[in-house]
């Protein structure tokens, strides 16, 4: 669990780390979009040569990385099993059985599932590494502003964001120690049997909610007290600024995907 | 119980890029029925320290001895069931660690997890509710209506009931009134002198170091200082300057005065030491109040 690095922040000083966390998210969003786009294998291995870049100029390491999406292997390996033995009939047929297929159309797909769910989870793995949860959440904020128009309460959505962000290592670190003082009263956490795991989770979910809950209740009082009021115009604290570097980083974005779209079949 | 630390160090996260070192080369021991104080500022590493003791970290170097049982980075949990029945943990604000529906069930529960039967157990919680100073009347009450103080209370009973032979306390009064932490100091005490525990405690309070423990251990940046006797440790003020460490009011006090000429057999640091050692000086000043 503790290398388990999806969803995480690593603070580093990087150029990645540097960016505006809404070009970021923009960047996650379209490469999204980017890598369902891609058909050949060159285009392809310009999209990989470009989230190797990436990650390279994140300063963090490929091994660390790799290590820690580990455990996302396992949904991969389920998902890229399924598509290769249930896929429809197409090209040479390397083995069958019932209603299961190896076949080269099989084979292809899997792959491509393979490569496609790598690139993206590199890629939004990066993005949390690389941005502070606040940023994301100022960031998505300052994203959604025109929904305002709609009447959608864009600030109060924002406020709930930051708040159910900032209280994730809180709650993390209230978790353990509950977890250490049933431990030492004699409960194993994750052994046995189904239903004597799920028992053993009781110990640790009835304090944790107690906790929460009390803590939301204190925060709100705090919050009241210094005369917190929902739908105000409020200035922000970290105002975020388009820098040099984030149009540079669209510029490549863009050559890249344009290179991407030229050698994609058509 | 005795217990012994042979150069442990503990790293979070250790291989990590976020790996941060949170003890060094740590080697004392504690005599079986010894009272041992740990004292050192926020982040100096205590809580780390004491969660070696059963093993809830394990140490990334090094080996720690609880009687029979060796403790090394390579032990599995499997093999520590035993080690963590006789060692009891009182962390910060236990009072977080409740959650049966009544109080009787609370306590009952580490019991219970040791293998007691769930009669035996609840027997069991009842002696211990009195132990802690609560009446019977609380047994079959929601922990979640009482006060504090009184939570506190019973999550230390929940920790009494598995009758462990090592006591570990981190800052187990904090937050707690004048009387009420006098009353649980009181309580550890009688149970280290009457049921020979052995007992770790972890505290900001110089007076309770002073009045109970029979060596303190000092940690600076997850390092040990020293481990001596109190008498030892706060004798020596350069020391004691250097290392940044408060000394109890009373040793405060006899200081003021050895700088005025009064002139002490043996540094006192409690209240009681004090007044006996001043008796002495001057003979008529005891006599006023008798």
């Amino acid at each position: 669990m503790s290398n388990f690095i999806f969803g995480r922040y690593l603070p580093l000083n990087s150029t990645v780390h540097r960016l505006d966390p809404r070009s970021k998210l923009l960047l996650s969003f379209c490469y999204l979009i980017v890598v369902f786009l891609a058909n050949s294998w060159l285009s392809y291995a310009i999209l990989i040569g470009f989230t190797l870049a990436a990650i390279l100029s994140s300063k963090i390491s490929l091994g660390f990385f790799l290590k820690g999406l580990r455990p996302m292997l396992w949904l991969i390996a389920f998902t890229v099993v399924v598509q290769l033995l249930f896929s429809p009939a197409g090209g040479h047929v390397y083995f069958h059985w019932t209603i299961l297929n190896i076949t080269q159309a099989g084979l292809v797909n899997s792959g491509v599932i393979f490569i496609r769910f790598l690139l993206i989870i590199m890629m939004s793995t990066l993005l949390t590494l690389s941005t502070q949860p606040l940023d994301i959440a100022t960031g998505l904020s300052s994203l959604m502003r025109p929904l305002r128009w709609v009447r959608i309460p864009v600030d109060t959505l924002a406020m709930m964001l930051a708040i159910a962000l900032r209280f994730v290592p809180t709650l993390m670190d209230e978790a353990t120690k509950i977890m250490n003082a049933q431990r030492a009263r004699g409960v194993d956490f994750g052994e046995g049997g189904l239903i004597k795991q799920a028992k053993s989770f009781i110990p640790l979910m009835v304090p944790l909610f107690m906790s929460a809950f009390n803590r939301a209740e204190d925060l709100s009082t705090a919050m009241e007290a210094r005369g917190y009021r929902d739908s105000e115009h409020r200035s922000q604290y970290r105002i975020l600024t388009w820098q040099r570097r984030d149009t540079m980083t669209w510029i490549v974005f863009l050559m890249v995907v344009a290179a991407m779209l030229a050698t994609r079949r058509w | 119980m005795a217990i012994t630390f042979e150069h442990v160090g503990y790293t979070y996260q250790a291989g990590t890029p976020m790996a941060t070192p949170a003890l060094s080369d740590i080697s004392f021991t504690v005599p079986d029925h010894g009272y041992l104080a740990i004292i050192g500022h926020t982040g100096s590493g205590k809580s780390t320290l004491i969660q070696q003791i059963n093993a809830l970290l394990k140490p990334t170097t090094g080996k720690i001895t609880v009687d029979d049982f060796t403790i090394t980075p390579q032990t599995t949990n499997a093999d520590l069931k035993p080690l963590r029945r006789h060692v009891g943990m009182v962390f910060q604000f236990p009072e977080s660690q409740l959650f049966e529906e009544t109080i009787q069930r609370d306590i009952a529960f580490g019991p219970q997890n040791f293998g007691l039967s769930e009669e035996e157990a609840n027997q069991r919680a009842l002696d211990m509710l009195k132990t802690v100073g609560l009446d019977e009347s609380f047994a079959d009450r929601s922990p979640f209506e009482l006060s504090g103080g009184q939570m506190r209370r019973v999550a230390i009973a929940g920790v009494l009931a598995m009758q462990p032979k090592v006591l570990v306390l981190d800052e187990p009064t904090a937050g707690l009134d004048p009387q009420g932490r006098q009353e649980m100091m009181t309580l550890f005490n009688r149970l280290h002198q009457e049921q020979g525990l052995t007992i770790i405690l972890v505290t900001h309070q110089m007076e309770d170091v002073a009045a109970y423990a029979d060596e303190v251990a000092v940690m600076q940046a997850g390092k040990l200082l020293t481990c001596a006797t109190p008498q030892e440790v706060f004798n020596d003020p350069a020391w004691v300057q250097s290392s940044d460490i408060a000394v109890p009011r009373a040793a405060k006090f006899a200081q003021q005065l050895d700088k005025r000429g009064v002139k002490w057999d043996q540094l006192p640091l409690t209240a009681d030491q004090l007044a006996d050692q001043l008796v002495q000086h001057w003979p008529g000043m005891g006599a006023q109040h008798e």
